[in-house]
């Protein structure tokens, strides 16, 4: 915990008892916690409520949810562990933290696979009634940890959460199990003492979030409340923390996954442009969500259709493309393995269809539920034949949303598959998104050709795209296929120089994209020592990285890529302005080779392919070692 | 849509493209070009409404040769592609041309899941035993022990019937007709037409290249009517030069009989129902093969059941009357939300 001014004060208000307030409080500027527990703990659930409840207390706040591929993998093992990590501060926060300030563990195993992370000295809730002899040999642990003086180095708090709960619904008439699912709301509110945060707004969302099963929901009140109670009744945290609020820009905030926030995008994009949209998909971790959301939304022009396979997802798309509608398609790596050949069909056929690849731990089937940013080059260049295809990739959360309209406006306006990178961290974490005015938003145009007049089905506009019509238009009926075609008819064409002029206009179109992009923003110096070139997820660890080194007096600026095929015009031109480019990636370095490729300019590759994000100290050091 | 144009002042001729036709001369293909364009203007709808989809394969370049709104899609796919048009625009009438290989070796999965959807495609496949545009290699429906380039021993690949595909994945339209019968494939492709939800018709194809004379014992005119079985709905499996042939059962076992022998008379013999509840009686006869048994030809199954982009339409209506129309400013609102002032 970073301790700002040392000021303690004395608690001025209290919520729940009311009783009148004793510990000492310290201002903060910010904290990471990490719930961690087995896979059936509800963990997932508890990190949510607590960061909603510091969003509403106006703070901002990145999470990292961390599970096993598992369902429910055996309980207790070290393998069935999952986590929640939020970082939430009185500034802007661009990750979820490095090191956990705070870990709540549920049970042995958790302790043992997260404690190396914690920040010495930091503090440990542990769940004692869990730390069973049983347990702890799934753990592998010799002695308990609780009592043989192993965490030493840390603040130790042990408490019988689960046998706490029942206690405190003993009379609430529920069964064995319902109980044990509150035991959530009790951890919860311990975090919610220790930092300071009052109960009554959290109580008006469980009983909003339960208001068909009133009964649970007061049975979740009392959980709130007693977990709050304890913490505060046995002083059992010497002091409380306080975090002030971040200055955040005034508007109306959600919380918002990254899978969430694309989804959203989509709806928005059909709403824009009036054309309705269309998901083919085939369920695959960790992009399945974006299919839940949309699926549930057929009040708007929104269809849904869960594919027999991958290929059938893509196939399915590029034919609602072909009838008129905002065909596309969600995925993860293997899946996007199967949809290549796909790719290439939407490319011959000049329709307009967006690709989603959720990133995840690869080759294979490689780490299904860990991010990796290892698909770059696959969404280049992965396709038989000369297959130019725009891609994008979304650098947080909410810019999915924006990232979706604007993969939607590319697609459309050019004729052409565009696919969009996100990864599993990106897609499964939250952060606060400000809502848009839908009428703020940019309109997406979409003409359909309805004069037959002159028609031709290759005949291309000042953008290189082809004309989009519908069937069901008369006296435009035509043919479409996967074998080359005439330059001008589309009728089938085997004509050499036909070929060499398709294959150059198809890899013109997509260049040609590079003028249709905003000027980078960069942050930091227009020119110096160092600039770090990043795309998608790693942008939050990079931010901070580059805060903390020009700081520290450091000429380093960063730049983060938006389009990534082709690149941004002005991208040449800013790489020659710096002495050393640093490009942080979560794979072995495509970004790395795509740069020295197209520019002819040696870059400094930073890798890591662990399943895990950056953390802000591994950009910070190569920077300072850099300088 | 039939108040837009005059379909009824369509021909034939309209339903040509000024593509040359790509087949090898002889080609069963030409024969099912020619009665789907016969059959296109009489149906009553306008010619923007039609899209022919295709894989590959010889009969995948079918919808080059329409003049209608077509896609030549990639290899076993068009099941798929066709899926998304047909979902998109309910309102077009959705066709699939696909062969053996197209729709049962790299299509196979989705072949099956069009069925068991049931989604408003026509599907006509071209059965021609053989890859053609590969230059002669088994399919899966190459007979146990056929000499092929990749099978110079003979083929160990036991073949199935594609229309017991169709009908083990709950197909609710299934029939079967041959490229050299042109009265019968008419009346087939019509049925198929105006079914509701996936109509699959098998064509029994000659490929005169790799796989002449296939069909030889059920098209040629001195034999066939002692080797096929023309399915009437309603009516007893009689068949034969004399129509004095007829199936009757035996336990499970069809037996081929001859009627006024044995003291058989047309009572004894099984009655052909395509509306049947359960797809018992059309799966029995899917398995009927020469020369034990003769082929049937005609609709082996033909029920009426919820179409796929109907259901759907359906959920498009509940969820809106149940919500009303979504409107983008409440979906971005809806949820926990929180002012920073």
């Amino acid at each position: 915990m970073s301790v700002s001014a040392g000021t303690a004060e004395v608690e001025a208000k209290r919520a729940g008892n009311g009783r009148a307030p004793r510990r000492p409080v310290e201002e903060l500027d910010s904290v990471v916690i990490r719930f961690v527990g087995d896979s059936g703990d509800g963990m997932q659930l508890t990190g949510n409520e607590f960061s909603k409840a510091i969003a509403k207390a106006g703070h901002d706040f990145a999470t990292h949810p961390d599970y096993p591929s598992e369902i429910r993998a055996p309980t207790g093992t070290l393998f069935g562990v999952s986590g929640y990590q939020i970082q939430f501060a009185s500034r802007q926060v661009f990750t979820s933290g490095d090191a956990p300030d705070v870990l709540v563990a549920m049970n042995p195993a958790a302790l043992k696979t997260n404690l190396a992370d914690v920040k010495h000295g930091g503090i440990i809730i542990a769940n004692g009634g869990a730390f069973t002899d049983n347990n702890l040999a799934k753990a592998g642990y010799k002695s308990n940890p609780l009592e043989d003086g192993s965490l030493g180095g840390y603040r130790l708090y042990r408490i019988d959460i689960s046998d706490l709960t029942a206690h405190a619904l003993k009379d609430a008439g529920l069964s064995k199990k319902d109980v044990g699912r509150c035991k959530n709301y009790y951890a919860l509110g311990l975090m919610l003492s220790l930092y300071s945060r009052p109960l009554e707004r959290e109580e008006e969302d469980i009983r909003r979030k339960f208001a068909r099963k009133p009964e649970i929901a007061g049975a979740n009140v009392l959980a709130l409340r007693a977990g709050y109670a304890y913490a505060d009744a046995t002083e059992m945290f010497i002091t409380a923390y306080r975090v002030r609020s971040a200055d955040i820009r005034p508007g109306t905030y959600r919380s918002l996954t990254g899978n969430h926030a694309a989804a959203l995008g989509f709806v928005a994009a059909s709403e824009l442009s009036g054309v309705p949209l269309f998901l083919g998909s085939y369920p695959i971790t960790p992009a399945t969500d974006i299919l839940h959301e949309l699926s549930a939304l057929k009040h708007f022009n929104v269809t849904t259709f869960q594919a027999e396979d991958e290929i059938a997802g893509i196939c399915s798309a590029i034919g609602a493309a072909y009838g008129g509608v905002l065909g596309m398609t969600t995925t993860s790596g293997p899946g996007m393995a199967l949809k290549t050949e796909a790719l290439g069909l939407a490319v011959m056929l000049e329709l307009p269809l967006v690709i989603v690849n959720v990133q995840r731990g690869g080759p294979s089937t490689g780490l299904p539920t860990k991010i990796e940013q290892s698909d770059l080059l696959q969404a280049v260049y992965g396709r038989n034949g000369e297959c130019p295809i725009p891609v994008i990739a979304s650098s947080s959360p909410a810019d999915c949303f924006d990232c979706a309209i604007e993969a939607f406006r590319l697609a459309v306006k050019y004729m052409t598959p565009v696919i969009l990178l996100s990864d599993g961290g990106i897609g499964n974490a939250a952060e606060p998104w400000r809502i848009p005015d839908p009428a703020s938003l940019p309109k997406l145009e979409v003409k359909f050709r309805t004069d037959a007049e002159g028609f031709q089905a290759y005949a291309r506009d000042a953008n290189l795209a082809r004309a989009w019509v519908r069937p069901g238009t008369p006296g435009m009926e035509h043919r479409i296929g996967g074998l080359e075609k005439d330059f001008l008819t589309g009728n089938i064409s085997h004509d050499p120089d036909n070929h060499q002029r398709m294959v150059e206009v198809r890899a013109a179109k997509v260049a040609g994209i590079a003028g249709d992009i905003p000027p980078l923003r960069v942050e930091g110096p227009e020119k110096g020592d160092l600039l770090i070139v990043g795309w998608g997820s790693t942008y939050g660890s990079i931010v901070q990285a580059r805060e903390q080194a020009a700081a520290e007096g450091y000429s380093v600026a960063h730049v983060h890529l938006r389009h990534l095929n082709p690149f941004p015009q002005d991208l040449g031109d800013l790489l020659k302005r710096y002495r050393t480019v640093l490009v942080p990636e979560m794979n072995l370095g495509q970004l790395s080779r795509l740069l020295r490729e197209r520019y002819l300019r040696e870059v400094v590759p930073l890798n890591k392919v662990q399943g895990k994000p950056f953390k802000v100290s591994e950009i910070h050091d190569r920077i300072v070692e850099l300088m | 849509m039939t108040d837009m144009t005059e379909p009824a002042t369509l021909t034939k001729k309209d339903f040509e493209t000024n593509q040359d036709v790509r087949w090898c001369p002889g080609c069963g293909d030409y024969a099912v070009l020619a009665q789907v364009q016969k059959l296109m203007p009489t149906l009553g709808i306008p010619r923007e409404n039609f899209a022919f989809i295709s894989g590959i394969g010889c009969s995948s370049r079918f919808p080059y040769y329409m003049e209608t709104y077509g896609m030549h899609s990639i290899h076993g796919r068009a099941p798929a592609v066709a899926s998304g048009l047909k979902l998109a625009r309910p309102e077009l009438s959705v066709w699939v041309v696909t062969g053996d290989g197209d729709a049962l070796a790299i299509g196979g999965n989705h072949f099956i899941h069009a069925m068991r959807r049931n989604i408003g495609l026509k599907i006509i496949l071209l059965n021609n035993r053989i890859y053609g545009l590969t230059k002669g290699q088994y399919s899966p429906t190459s007979q146990l022990g056929m000499k092929t380039k990749t099978t110079p021993q003979g083929s160990i690949d036991r073949p199935f019937s594609p229309v017991a595909v169709a009908l083990g994945a709950g197909a609710t339209f299934v029939a079967r007709t041959v490229d050299s019968d042109l009265a019968h494939m008419a009346q087939v492709l019509r049925r198929a037409a105006e079914h509701e939800g996936t109509a699959f018709v098998e064509v029994y194809q000659n490929c005169i290249v790799f796989n002449d004379g296939a069909y030889d014992a059920i098209t040629d005119k001195a034999v066939r009517d002692d080797a096929r079985l023309l399915l009437e709905h309603g009516k007893p499996l009689l068949y034969g030069k004399g129509r004095d042939k007829g199936i009757r059962l035996r336990g499970l076992e069809p037996e081929a009989v001859t009627v006024g022998e044995d003291g058989v008379t047309e009572a004894d013999l099984v009655v052909h129902d395509e509306a049947a509840d359960h797809s018992g009686l059309a799966f029995f006869l899917s398995q009927f093969d020469a020369p034990k048994l003769p082929v049937p030809l005609g609709v082996f199954r033909a029920v009426s059941a919820p179409a796929y982009e109907d259901m759907n339409n359906q959920l498009h209506a509940d969820a809106e009357a149940r919500r009303g129309r979504g409107d983008l400013a409440g979906l971005f609102n809806s949820g926990d939300t929180w002012t920073i002032d």
